[in-house]
């Protein structure tokens, strides 16, 4: 099995460079696992959680907000828009955000605020459940 | 010569000075160490996003969006990064007689010239200019964030869309050092990769979910992260001029209360003379 390599950065932080062998990610469409010698591709990323899949069966994952992704055949490029390690994720600070939203949501009358409110629970949804599926991880 | 007591309240007023100069030169440095780090940690992402639009470049998309085509270029954009506050040496007129050079020469080859400051010290300066200045954006403070500067990069990528503008640059300090900081105008549209000579063979993306949203959204982030990068490392480069400007400040004031400090002793040891020689005068006619 060979080896991709992946970049991933963030406005404020490159998180992640190195080899995987494979790449699972949260596409605008669906999600998509990305092996070597995919071809080329370009998407842009809801909230959710890329999944490394390193040498051995480690794996790695990183939280990213949204961004972009593009795949080379040799590499793949995450843009993201803010990324965390999983790991570092507070689950407490996810849910609050997660309810949040969706009070913002309830209260949203106006069309630009309901759209906003949306796309935060989004957010705060898929934050959410990264966590809980970390603590199943472990 | 001046009296002992003026060139006393003198000595007084330039140590005062000294002090004031003294403690923005230090905060300008500490200020300094924080809009570098901020400035690094921007690195990343401007680079990469680079090469995604290089490898976008090469590709061959059926929609062929307007950043990326060349046009005959009528009128030049110019978005302007300067500081906000002054002090800082030469830093924002060196880079302002530059581009003032660039317009009068646009303007020899019929090339019409519109701004987009960013920064206090640039609207001030352009205001007694004979220019179009489209939009403005200032007081953006150490830490500038991307919202506020949303606003004036749209307008200036309207007109490139609407073909009011044919070229679009960015000018702004590149921070080479601490003690260097060099003007630089370099072109943000239309977007031009310089290296194109590997994979030239016909292929293109899978795109999701189509090539135009995509490429649409990923050259407007393209554009914001450039200038956003423009603007951090301006501030880095304002922090380390007016360090600089500032140190040369105080060492100057410090050269100046040596030389009062020389002529207050020379009037004191005159008086004293004088007052002697007056002495022994009196003495004498007694």
């Amino acid at each position: 099995m060979g080896a991709i390599r992946v970049e991933i950065v963030s406005a404020e932080i490159a998180i992640f460079s190195g080899e995987a062998s494979m790449v699972v990610a949260p596409g605008k469409d669906g999600d998509l696992g990305i092996a070597p010698k995919h071809t080329p591709l370009l998407t842009t990323l809801r909230p959710g959680e890329i999944e490394l899949h390193k040498e051995g069966s480690e794996k790695e994952y990183i939280y990213v907000t949204g961004g972009i992704l593009e795949v080379q055949p040799h590499m793949v490029t995450i843009l993201a828009d803010s990324a965390t390690h999983s790991e570092e994720l507070d689950e407490e600070a996810a849910l609050q955000a997660k309810n949040q939203a969706e009070e913002a949501l309830k209260g949203a009358e106006k069309k630009e605020d309901l759209e906003q409110a949306q796309a935060q629970l989004v957010e705060a949804a898929a934050r959410y459940s990264a966590v809980k599926k970390l603590k199943g991880r472990k | 010569m001046a009296n002992e007591k003026e060139i006393r309240t003198k000595i007084g007023s330039v140590k005062n000075t000294q002090k004031i100069t003294k403690a923005m030169e230090m905060v300008a440095a500490s200020k300094m160490r924080r809009t570098q780090e901020t400035m690094k940690k921007a690195l990343p992402y401007a680079d990469k996003i680079r090469a995604v639009i290089g490898h976008i470049y090469k590709a061959n998309p059926d929609y062929k969006h307007p950043f990326l085509e060349k046009r005959d270029v009528k009128t030049a954009g110019y978005i302007v990064v300067s500081s906000d506050r002054g002090l800082c040496g030469g830093l924002n007129v060196n880079m302002f007689r530059g581009l003032i050079a660039e317009l009068k020469e646009n303007k020899n080859n019929q090339v019409e010239s519109k701004l987009c400051l960013v920064g206090a010290k640039a609207v001030q300066f352009f205001r007694s200019v004979d220019v179009d200045v489209v939009a403005a954006a200032s007081h953006l403070g150490e830490e500038p964030q991307v919202e506020d500067l949303v606003g004036s990069i749209k307008t200036m990528l309207d007109e490139y869309i609407e073909g009011k503008i044919d070229q679009l640059f960015i000018v702004h300090n590149d921070f080479v050092n601490t003690m260097t900081q060099k003007p630089e105008i370099k072109t943000l549209l239309p977007i031009d990769p310089e290296d194109r000579e590997e994979m030239q063979e016909h292929w293109d993306y899978i795109y999701e979910p189509d090539s135009k949203e995509l490429l649409d959204y990923i050259l407007m982030r393209y554009i914001e992260s450039q200038v956003y990068r423009a603007v951090v490392e301006n501030v880095a480069c304002e922090m380390a001029a007016k360090m600089v400007a500032m140190k040369s400040a105080t060492d100057n004031a410090g050269k100046l209360i040596d030389q009062l400090e020389l002529d207050y002793n020379k009037a004191r040891q005159a008086a004293i003379t004088q007052e002697i020689s007056e002495i022994v005068g009196g003495a004498a006619a007694v």
